[in-house]
């Protein structure tokens, strides 16, 4: 084989093998959703496992109520969805997916709190993009990725993983879920696991 | 070439391409152009495979729906402006049904694009959808079909050669469902 040939080839071999980020793009974000290409998929260190307390925290909602992760203890499941920030492409077809579910989640008891590191403002924005959510949208803006942080999945970057959290009703974290960054987890992944904490 | 250099060469080359997303290959579908051949998994509910004139339960591709006409919407369960047309959708599925016209001559389906069949089923069921919705978990369709945003509306020709041809490519809303009709009809006997 020719030295030319097989430069080609090594470099076809090389498209071939390149990583994709494959995502569906919602024209309901027109074209006001920034691309960051594909990222590393994780870059944290996770800081609780399944079976420990989950570290409490509080923090301010789009509604402007503060939100604590306590008042809902012996009360309700909480579902964490920490994504890594709005305006971009897979986070934005993430949580429209729980909004259409709210009747699953009901259906296990559980609330779900979606968290990012995005300011107040940006979220407001972001969210009236998806249509009225029902679960909190939580700010862990400042101190910057607070929350994120101690639950081990704040990136070097400053964004947020994209990862869930299960936590039952004693405040106990049954299920953790730090995903690749550059793909949505599938919604039965979440639902089994509150299938499994409500049996 | 040394094996060496060889090994750096490809090495680099991954580096280089990674940010790029080599699954894009193909263009979104072009009116006039054959659609770009895939298959999709059958539904699983007998009364849907029947309206698709499907006789097995395998995989099967767009020429072997019994139909002049069939239009393909690519949409996701994440996508609130998919989850907005959804009644819009049931409802241009009523009026084929409804009229002796349409009925029989253009079929309706749904590829969701990423989504699992336990996501493309909640979809169904949420938005009570009556027509076929299939899975596309791992985006295959989807890369096929140039990586479009949703909703996308592809509507082909089924011809005798077997290769059905695209007569309508649309992105978003279908704003005036009778006239959609109208002209997908026109389109498909030219």
């Amino acid at each position: 084989m020719s030295k030319p040939v097989v430069i080609l080839t090594m470099f076809l071999i090389a498209a071939m093998c390149a990583p994709t980020s494959a995502q569906t793009h919602s024209l309901a974000f027109k074209d006001k959703v920034y691309n960051p290409g594909l990222l590393k998929p994780r870059d944290s260190e996770l800081k609780v496992k399944v079976g420990h307390r989950a570290p409490d925290f509080t923090l301010p909602s789009l509604t402007g109520k503060k939100i604590s992760l306590h008042q809902y203890l012996n009360k309700k499941n909480v579902v964490i969805s920490f994504v890594p920030a709005a305006w971009t492409p897979v986070c934005s077809d993430q949580w429209p997916g729980y909004n259409i579910a709210k009747d699953l989640f009901d259906m296990y008891d559980a609330v779900l709190l979606g968290i990012t590191v995005d300011n107040i403002p940006t979220l407001y924005a972001w969210t009236r993009e998806m249509g009225r959510l029902w679960f909190p949208v939580l700010s862990d803006f400042w101190p910057h990725g607070k929350v994120a942080s101690l639950f081990g999945v704040l990136r070097s970057d400053g964004m947020a993983e994209r990862a869930i959290f299960v936590i039952d009703k004693k405040g106990v974290i049954r299920y953790i879920d730090v995903h690749n960054i550059n793909t949505r987890p599938h919604l039965e992944a979440l639902i089994n696991q509150l299938q499994k904490l409500h049996n | 070439m040394k094996p060496r250099i060889i090994t750096i060469v490809a090495v680099i080359s991954i580096f280089l391409f990674a940010p790029m997303n080599y699954g894009a290959t193909r263009p979104a579908p072009e009116v006039g152009r054959p659609l770009a051949a895939f298959k999709l998994p059958a539904p699983t509910i007998p009364a849907e495979r029947q309206y698709l004139g499907l006789s097995s339960t395998g995989p099967f591709t767009i020429s072997q729906v019994q139909a002049p006409v069939v239009i393909i919407e690519i949409f996701s369960m994440y996508c609130p402006y998919c989850q907005r047309e959804a009644p819009r959708l049931n409802d241009l599925y009523k009026k084929i049904e409804s009229s002796p016209q349409y009925k029989n001559k253009i079929k309706i389906l749904g590829i969701g694009a990423g989504n699992t069949p336990f996501e493309v089923n909640f979809f169904k069921k949420k938005f009570k959808v009556p027509f076929p919705l299939l899975p596309d978990k791992n985006f295959a369709v989807h890369k096929c079909l140039g990586e479009v945003r949703t909703p996308y509306f592809i509507v082909v020709s089924n011809s005798s050669s077997g290769v059905p041809k695209v007569i309508f490519s649309k992105l978003g809303k279908i704003k005036d469902l009778d006239k959609f009709l109208e002209t997908i009809t026109n389109k498909s006997t030219k």
